[in-house]
């Protein structure tokens, strides 16, 4: 080894960990920069008059309430209609289907929905519930269309789960004269229960943070409604509100007050996703 | 138990090849041969756990209790209630040591608890574990050593009342003392059940199986009482195999 070869290195050795520090360094201040901005933005507009009451134009009053719970009922009817359709999927496919070009064809195309912009959802979701079935911009038809979209990922979520289950499990329970369902819902499900109770939150934290397909399916109305009136009525969500205040109303304050809820919403859904996962690798 | 002329396919490699054998009650036989010889297979298609296997295709009969096992009308799981099943790795569900045990009763219905409760200290005390878990029934059965797992496996496939107990190599992971007290569990067993294990490990076929099976690449060679195949095989293959000239 020579010393000029040896030098060489160092400097090389140096020159990589230094661009790398500054990456980490500009990742950290971006972040930082962003969520300090936000909080610095909205914190001050983030009353208690905001979150508890309704926007009126006849008593000039901003109001987040009705667009909170419209989140919430999303978040419900969503989950409601999703779970067993895509839980039931994923066990057909990974405990009943047979190997072979129908699972791969069905694996690859939840993967690609999976990666499709949301609006192209959105847009479907319009042409599809609205003007085929006739629907009116609100709940249903915007839930409907974030089922269409999260069902892929719970799909996907639970499948992985489901295969974490070693077949030993399954072999032991057939052994002692189980059948087959008895056998997923007593060995399997309980075993893939973390995984897909992580695929559900990461699904919650998609619909919370959702906006672009339900510009066209939930409609924008900010009049303060029930679970059920909801359904039919136009029910903007927390991101829909947001970017109503910022881009129509030029209510840029109450939009990044809007975004510290969102922020604070989706801070406690990762937090709850790590305390599962790390239940899991217990 | 009697078996006639059985072959077996997975997808295009034929694994077994017209095996036929006449299985005694309350004696333990031993499949012996190398690996990959189809012993595994064979005591597989007993219980047709060859079922869950893609592509698997069988020929030929399996009669227990005058009944052809692969008759279309027969009831699978009734049949693997009856017929049992150690794997060759402890797989004590992730639950409790209790719940495993109770895991094949309440398949079958049982619900009531006391009756549960005497099934599960019978089935433990059956399988020579009791002392060693009884202040702790209700903690993981994951939690245990690999040999007292596999005891409680044992004890698991007891609690359904099976009257066969097929064990496939349920001593090859284990240490010599956990390997004792289940070949030792294995020879008090017979007077209630048949066992039909496979094993990889000459001594234990000749310590303590009645009958013995020497299979070679599908083919079963030979079928005789153990003393008879280790003292004067009849067949070349057999006595090359037991005196360890190959395998």
């Amino acid at each position: 080894m020579t010393d000029k070869k040896s030098a060489g290195r160092r400097a090389w050795n140096a020159t990589m960990k230094a661009l790398m520090i500054i990456g980490a360094v500009l990742t950290i201040t971006i972040l930082v920069f962003v969520i300090g901005y936000i909080f610095y933005r909205g914190i001050p507009h983030l009353t208690w008059q905001l979150v508890s009451g309704t926007t009126s134009y006849l008593n000039d009053t901003i109001g987040i309430l009705p667009n909170m719970l419209n989140t919430l009922y999303f978040i419900v009817l969503t989950m409601l209609i999703a779970l067993p359709l895509s839980i039931g999927a994923a066990v057909y496919l990974t405990e009943y289907a047979k190997k072979g070009a129908f699972e791969n064809i069905i694996e690859f195309a939840t993967e690609t929905l999976t990666g499709i912009p949301s609006i192209i959802f959105g847009l479907v979701g319009m042409i599809v519930f609205m003007q085929a079935f006739g629907l009116k911009a609100g709940l249903l038809a915007g839930s409907l269309t974030l089922v269409m979209m999260i069902t892929p990922i719970i799909v996907r979520t639970t499948q992985e789960a489901l295969k974490t289950v070693p077949d030993s499990y399954r072999e032991g329970a057939l052994a002692l004269g189980s059948g087959k369902w008895h056998m997923i819902r007593t060995v399997v499900l309980p075993n893939a229960i973390d995984g897909i109770l992580t695929g559900c939150i990461l699904a919650i934290g998609r619909i919370t943070g959702e906006s672009a397909a339900l510009l066209f399916t939930a409609g924008m109305g900010l009049a303060l409604n029930d679970f059920f009136t909801a359904m039919q009525s136009s029910s903007a969500t927390l991101t829909v509100a947001l970017y109503l205040y910022a881009s129509e109303n030029g209510e840029v304050d109450t939009a990044f007050a809007i975004a510290v809820v969102l922020m604070i919403i989706t801070l406690l859904i990762n937090f709850a996703a790590g305390r599962i996962g790390k239940r899991k690798n217990k | 138990m009697d078996v006639t002329d059985l072959n077996l396919w997975y997808g295009e490699k034929h694994a077994l090849h017209g095996v036929s054998m006449k299985i005694s009650e309350h004696r333990i036989t031993a499949l012996i041969g190398p690996s990959g010889c189809g012993k595994s297979t064979f005591l597989r298609s007993l219980n047709r756990m060859n079922d869950l296997v893609e592509g698997c295709k069988i020929t030929g009969k399996v009669v227990y209790q005058d009944k052809n096992i692969y008759d279309p009308d027969v009831d699978v799981t009734g049949l693997r209630k009856r017929i049992g099943m150690v794997f060759q790795k402890a797989n004590p569900f992730p639950m409790s040591i209790y719940d495993n045990i109770a895991y094949g009763p309440r398949i079958h219905g049982i619900k009531n608890k006391a009756k549960l409760d005497e099934i599960v200290e019978q089935s433990l005390k059956d399988a020579a574990i009791w002392d060693e878990v009884k202040d702790r029934l209700k903690s993981s059965a994951l939690g245990m050593s690999g040999g007292q797992q596999q005891r409680l496996c044992i004890a698991r496939a007891l609690a359904v009342h099976p009257d066969i107990l097929l064990m496939d190599e349920s001593t090859s992971a284990l240490d010599p003392i956990s390997t004792g007290k289940i070949e030792e569990l294995a020879v008090k067993l017979k007077e209630n059940y048949t066992v039909i294990m496979v094993t990889h490990n000459m001594q234990q076929a000749v310590r303590i199986s009645d009958d013995c099976a020497f299979f070679l690449l599908g083919d079963l060679i030979e079928f005789s009482s153990t003393d008879k195949m280790f003292s004067k095989p009849d067949d070349k293959r057999t006595e090359d195999y037991i005196t360890g000239r190959f395998g």
